[in-house]
């Protein structure tokens, strides 16, 4: 049915729109092994891709002109913060939406889907302002609680919780659990699917997080990784090599948990266009 | 009540800054300032709408979603389209396309100012001069006011247009194989399989992806921030970068929060038609 000649133009179509996109990946990690000048110096030339003598300097010179440990574990605790309670309090609410009746649940579910549009960028600056009144600044805290509640994702599980059969529950029931028995005993188990999509979407909306972080930092003790590489870029003697090694190492984690839960990933990139 | 902890969260860090910016954007509040809380009705609103720098900012987002938004739509699409079939291969393919994505913005923003560093030995200059075959002289991209904003275009198209490559997969598989066997018995060709079949079927992604990044488009503000600082000469400013400016660096909250409501109310209208093409879709089905 397909000719080879479609065969072979799709493939070149694949493989220079794949040149293109890994270009700069592939820059980023030859200069990382590069000395720091040749970075530079080789930037416009085939070798901007391939490092003729390899070194681990840049790495190691990361570590002795920031505290990386230190970023890198605020990204983590951030994050696992965020996407751990996340996780529970958004399920737990996108249940009661799909199964419990309560009063005011049509009314409370509307403004679920009305808060949705809301871009965090909409907010920021009150939310500066409010966090400013309060002294919040500066914590782990302020970077953490305003991001639990979510109504996409709160909005997934209730669509997701919907489309469940009610059998599995009603046994459960009749057993005598209590609604959160049920829900972590029979709806758990039975939906990891939507727990992977919505970890990881919000996983990689907020591991890149760097306008609040931004806004509501200023020590280095707490600042996450994404804000880190920007001051690591503007912190003199500028040098390309350890800028790319900084990268490498913060992208790195990322890039082997998305290799590894691949599907789960576009499945959940995938899940945001349902909404339409 | 187990939904509680989630709603109220919404509420106290959604809801309640949404109205507090609303309400600030009514007033004269600055932090640290001696002059006392008064309320100054449309005054903000006024003065942001003279204000070269904020109009710049609406025109540099309204041009970025202009660009961005097509390029990556259709990018967007020619990727799906090459990978939605059953070759060898296909799965390293996109996992190349959806690598950028998980890539920090700030990190991609850091890596591309490299990219475009000036002269010939900057990558991207080097780049053209070889594609151009030696037509292109060296220009300094972040510096220069015509080409600072398509090079943050081209950074942003890089990093984003496998997210949306992802959503536009989901759509193509979702189409019903019946459908295409029954055009072929009509004696549809592969074009007009894509015409009459493909582009129809996949209206509400095509719809729905558009939304995103036109919304996208109008909250940039990371990459501006770290390549350009807003430079040179306004030329990429944008409406959040000078919302932080105004709020933050200046201390000008009720400045900031009205630029905000002004955000918002863009990302309102959008919504608003996305919801209606969508829907005259359904009427039309």
């Amino acid at each position: 049915m397909t000719s080879r000649a479609a065969i072979a133009l799709v493939y070149t179509g694949l493989l220079l729109m794949g040149l293109l996109f890994i270009s700069p990946i592939a820059f980023m990690l030859a200069g990382s092994f590069k000395p720091d000048a040749r970075v530079l110096m080789e930037a416009g030339e085939w070798r901007a891709f391939w490092p003729a003598e390899m070194s681990l300097q840049n790495y190691r010179d990361v570590f002795t002109r920031v505290d990386f440990a230190r970023f890198l574990w605020n990204s983590l605790l951030i994050n696992g913060a965020i996407v751990g309670l996340g996780l529970l309090v958004n399920a737990l609410a996108g249940y009661a939406f799909a199964r419990l009746a309560w009063r005011g649940r049509d009314l409370m579910l509307s403004l679920v889907l009305a808060v949705m549009i809301i871009p965090i960028e909409a907010i920021a600056v009150p939310l500066f302002y409010l966090v400013s009144l309060f002294g919040w600044r500066d914590t782990y805290l302020v970077q953490i609680l305003p991001f639990i509640a979510n109504a996409f994702s709160i909005y997934l599980f209730y669509t997701y919780f919907i489309g469940m059969p009610r059998e599995l529950e009603e046994a459960a029931r009749i057993d005598g659990a209590g609604v959160l028995r049920t829900f972590f005993s029979v709806i758990l188990p039975n939906a990891k699917a939507v727990f992977a999509s919505v970890a990881i979407l919000t996983f990689l909306t907020q591991w890149g997080a760097f306008l609040w972080p931004l806004m509501v930092t200023s020590s280095e003790s707490v600042r996450p990784l994404p804000l880190a590489i920007a001051t690591f870029h503007s912190l003199p003697p500028l040098q390309w090599g350890d800028i790319f090694a900084f990268g490498m190492m913060m992208v790195l984690p990322v890039l082997l948990i998305f290799l590894v839960f691949q599907p789960w990933f576009v499945r959940g990139v995938a899940a945001t266009g349902i909404k339409g | 009540m187990i939904s509680m902890p989630a709603l109220l969260g919404l509420l106290a860090f959604v809801v309640a800054p949404f109205l507090l910016a609303v309400v600030l954007g009514f007033s004269n509040l600055r932090l640290g300032s001696p002059l006392p809380l008064e309320w100054v009705g449309f005054e903000q609103y006024r003065r942001i709408f003279a204000d070269p720098s904020f109009t710049r900012a609406l025109f540099n987002n309204l041009l970025f979603a202009l660009v961005v938004v097509p390029l990556q739509t259709a990018l967007a699409l020619v990727l799906a389209l090459l990978l939605n079939r059953r070759l060898r291969g296909i799965a390293l393919f996109r996992t190349l396309f959806f690598m950028p994505v998980v890539f920090p913005l700030s990190l991609v923003a850091v890596v591309w100012i490299l990219i475009f560093a000036p002269g010939p030995n900057g990558t991207m200059n080097a780049f053209l001069e070889l594609v151009s075959l030696g037509a292109w002289t060296p220009h300094d991209f972040l510096r220069d006011t015509r080409l600072a904003l398509p090079a943050i275009m081209l950074t942003s198209l890089w990093q984003g247009a496998g997210f949306q490559m992802v959503i536009v997969l989901a759509g193509l598989q979702a189409i019903p194989a019946e459908l295409y066997e029954a055009a072929m018995i009509d004696g549809a060709g592969r074009w007009q399989q894509f015409w009459h079949v493909t582009l129809p079927q996949l209206r509400n992604t095509m719809i729905f992806v558009v939304l995103v990044t036109t919304i996208l488009a109008f909250r940039l503000f990371d990459q501006v921030q770290i390549m350009t600082q807003g430079g040179p000469h306004d030329a990429t400013t944008t409406v959040m970068f000078e919302a932080v400016e105004a709020a933050f660096t200046r201390q000008q909250v009720a400045r900031g929060a009205a630029m905000s409501v002004v955000l918002f109310v863009v990302v309102l209208l959008i919504s608003w038609l996305q919801r209606r093409l969508a829907r005259q879709e359904r009427e039309v089905a």
